[in-house]
């Protein structure tokens, strides 16, 4: 990588930027799914690794968030919108050295961070807790030359219109940097009650709302169409998830609030919003399995469309799930127990991790030019991933149906965190064969740019999957 | 060949980006800084300070530039006797909260009585301050207000900290600044729910309970129980001293960590703690080789746990 930093622009071969940010995400996938499994062990088993500040797991939880959402969904994101924007636009990057320097400094930045919230240095509010010089720094050095490579990549394209991948990339980077620098108002001027609490949660909200949900989106719009070879099955309905994504997406953050003293209005109104997050979900998810008609051989026969179709199948619970427990009819129960937590895992690790490291998959043999090393090792991630992330999800979910019992029922704490263990001990076992599936796909991807077949120009790798 | 560009697309983005934030940002923001603060508010405020997160005054977030808190029991300057009351000493130097550097986060009438009647405008951080709070009628309305002590008694930070004895000191400042640092909120949220939590982890807090705050640190995913109103509950310094040592001391079930490392180096006798000697132990007590677990250590004043449990004794 650090030959290319300061290469000429012209020398930098093409794709560049995307192997380095694919990869880079691949290996922050494993440090904190790493963490995760670390982190749920001491949930389990209390006394594991005890008595020391830094392996604490008030000081290890957070790096594990950020970890997975800065470093393996959003480097993913990148490497998807290297090399997809400027297929799409059948033009070449507006700038591989950009790019190059981009991921150099978002490793640097990512790992500088993790540290600084690992020691303790925290800002103290759920998913902005990086201290407001590393949020500068994020925004500063690693969105804004992002946005500015994908803005300037689809201005430089080649073809007549934008295809709906690269709306989503061209507007998700532009309101990730807004979320950022408007989220961390309560730091950068000191803001102070309620209007901390709510902001805290309108970053949370949007981050998720704005960058990681319809970014993922996007790249299943690429890679469904591409692989199985059939069109869209409509433009239309890819508008309606588009605006609807802005509109009613950007509006809910205060249902993550609703038993907290709000104004009641503000809650009412992000909860009928909230319900309507369920437009841009269904209009995604049916563009979708509509576009497979007709090929869903391709869902068992390849590898990188059974990633993405059992992410946009994960869309449909999801969904399900996020458009309703947030009404105050359903959140009273479920609010703040391992309800919750299952359905993070099941937006980040189901939906959103399938239909990246479909792009990763796919992107990496493209640009590489080489066939993935072992087929039967890509399976073997896929299920144990697809099982290691529903023994997490079922488990916890149970978790939380028990915690919202006890809620109601005011049973002695203590007979929750009793009746809780079992569950507890499976989500270490589910994140572990998570963590485990990771270090496969390292692997197969490292031989892959070692030893795998050179694909022939004018051919694409799933069309080789199964030629020797 | 003429491009496409999507002129009429990028300004209905615009449109439709900016009236979300205008609905989601700007109307709330209105409402919630007109909130007029709580007696609760107020003294959460005075004693946790400025910011209890990453902040200039303290960067690697271990509870610098922050107020203490004491009881008093007689005049600093007479030393009379008086009934207890708590006062909130900000020494030279010590950034003051939101509520004093902009009195408006205080809420109509909080703040006209202590701009007014408090003088919270000539308190001065480079000299320090003491303040409390007090009751006043406000237009017909029984409001908490905070009074600038040094401004209105003339008492001064050090001889206010110089005439209270060690015990009447607390650190809650501190002790919340490393609440977020330990961050105990991943488990342990500071919100009972509007909806069912009152008999349980008592009354939810209310819309004026946090002006000033920052972090709130609601926490979101309840493992373990709300500490709101926790001292309350359970107001024992020797129970909490035991349990943050080792959780499983006094609850067997309990899957807390333990946070013995928050003793630091020496006991409230200067001798140093030998960790490894009390680990070894206590696993002695768990084989059944030992009747009795090993005695926790008394802390250090100067210690973290101490200050720590100066906050967390003050949740009630």
């Amino acid at each position: 990588m650090f030959k290319y930093l300061f290469a000429r622009n012209e020398d930098i071969p093409p794709g560049t930027a995307a192997v380095y940010f694919g990869y880079s995400s691949i290996i922050w996938f494993i440090i904190g799914t790493g963490l995760g499994s670390f982190n749920a062990a001491k949930l389990a088993f209390p006394d594991f690794v005890t008595g020391s500040e830094l392996f604490a797991f008030g000081h290890m939880r957070q790096v594990h968030v950020h970890a997975v959402i800065f470093g393996w969904i959003s480097m993913a994101f990148a490497m998807a919108m290297m090399y997809i924007t400027p297929a799409l636009g059948n033009t070449r990057l507006w700038s591989e050295k950009l790019g190059v320097w981009n991921c150099f400094l978002w490793n640097v930045g990512l790992s500088l961070g993790l540290t600084l919230l690992w020691t303790g240095m925290t800002s103290g509010r759920e998913y902005s807790d990086f201290p407001w010089i590393i949020d500068l720094y994020i925004a500063a050095f690693i969105a804004l030359p992002l946005a500015i490579n994908v803005w300037m990549t689809i201005l430089k394209r080649r073809t007549q219109g934008i295809y709906t991948t690269n709306w989503f990339f061209g507007a998700g980077v532009f309101m990730v940097t807004i979320v950022f620098l408007v989220g961390n108002t309560p730091e950068w001027f000191q803001l102070t009650g309620l209007s901390e609490a709510y902001l805290t949660w309108w970053f949370a909200h949007n981050v998720l709302g704005l960058w990681i949900t319809p970014v993922a989106a996007a790249i299943a719009y690429y890679t469904v169409p591409k692989i199985t070879g059939n069109p869209l099955y409509s433009h239309r309905i890819g508008h309606l998830h588009f605006w609807s994504v802005v509109v009613f997406y950007s509006t809910p953050a205060a249902h993550h609030l609703m038993s907290a003293p709000l104004p009641e209005w503000l809650k009412s109104f992000a909860s009928v919003e909230g319900v309507l997050i369920l437009v841009p979900a269904i209009a995604f998810v049916s563009n979708l399995l509509l576009t497979m008609t007709g090929k869903w051989h391709y869902f068992v026969d390849n590898l990188e469309i059974k990633f993405t179709i059992t992410g946009v199948l994960l869309a449909i619970p999801l969904n399900m799930q996020g458009g309703f427990q947030q009404t105050r009819a359903i959140n009273w129960y479920i609010h703040g127990t391992g309800w919750i937590v299952a359905h993070a895992h099941l937006a980040l690790l189901g939906f959103s991790t399938f239909l990246e490291a479909a792009a990763v998959y796919y992107g990496l043999q493209t640009i590489m030019r080489r066939k993935l090393y072992s087929l039967t090792l890509g399976n073997f991630h896929f299920w144990l991933l697809l099982i290691g992330f529903a023994t997490y999800w079922i488990s916890m979910t149970i978790a939380g149906l028990i915690q919202g019992a006890a809620k109601i029922y005011e049973v002695p704490y203590i007979d929750t965190v009793i009746a809780e263990h079992p569950y507890m001990i499976a989500r270490w076992v589910g994140g572990t064969l998570v963590f485990t599936s990771n270090i496969v796909w390292l692997y197969n991807m490292w031989m892959t740019a070692r030893a795998g077949t050179e694909i022939p120009a004018g051919r694409l790798p799933h069309e080789l999957a199964y030629e020797r | 060949m003429a491009f496409r560009e999507y002129k009429i697309g990028t300004r209905l983005f615009g449109v439709a980006l900016g009236g979300s934030m205008m609905i989601t940002l700007y109307f709330p923001t209105i409402d919630m800084t007109s909130v007029q603060a709580t007696e609760v508010a107020l003294r959460k405020a005075l004693s946790a300070g400025r910011q209890n997160g990453f902040a200039y005054e303290d960067p690697f977030v271990t509870g610098e530039g922050k107020p203490v808190t004491v009881v008093l029991r007689k005049d600093p300057v007479t030393g009379e006797k008086m009934e207890p009351m708590e006062a909130y000493v900000f020494p030279p130097g010590t950034p003051f909260p939101s509520a004093i550097r902009h009195p408006r986060t205080l809420g109509s009438g909080v703040k006209e009585l202590s701009l007014q009647q408090g003088r919270i405008g000539e308190a001065d951080e480079s000299r320090g301050a003491v303040f409390y709070v007090d009751h006043a009628t406000y237009q017909g309305e029984k409001l908490a207000y905070i009074v600038n002590a040094t401004a209105i008694k003339g008492w001064q930070p050090e001889q206010v900290l110089a005439s209270v004895p060690e015990e009447d000191k607390k650190y809650i400042g501190t002790g919340k600044t490393l609440f977020v640092r330990e961050q105990c909120w991943w488990c342990h949220t500071l919100l009972p729910e509007q909806t069912q939590d009152w008999q349980y982890f008592g009354v939810p807090p209310r819309l004026g309970d946090f002006n000033s705050e920052g972090p709130t640190a609601f926490g979101s995913d309840r493992k373990a129980p709300d500490l709101l109103h926790v001292a309350s509950r359970n107001s024992s310094r020797e129970w909490m001293l035991m349990h943050f040592f080792n959780p499983r001391l006094v609850q067997p079930h309990s899957i807390m960590p333990r946070f013995d490392y928050l003793w630091d180096e020496v006991d409230a006798n200067g001798n140093k703690i030998d960790y490894a000697a009390w680990r070894k132990a206590y696993e002695e007590y768990e084989e059944g080789k030992r009747i009795y677990p090993p005695e926790v250590p008394e802390p250090h004043p100067d210690s973290r746990i101490r200050k720590l449990v100066d906050f967390i004794l003050s949740l009630k």
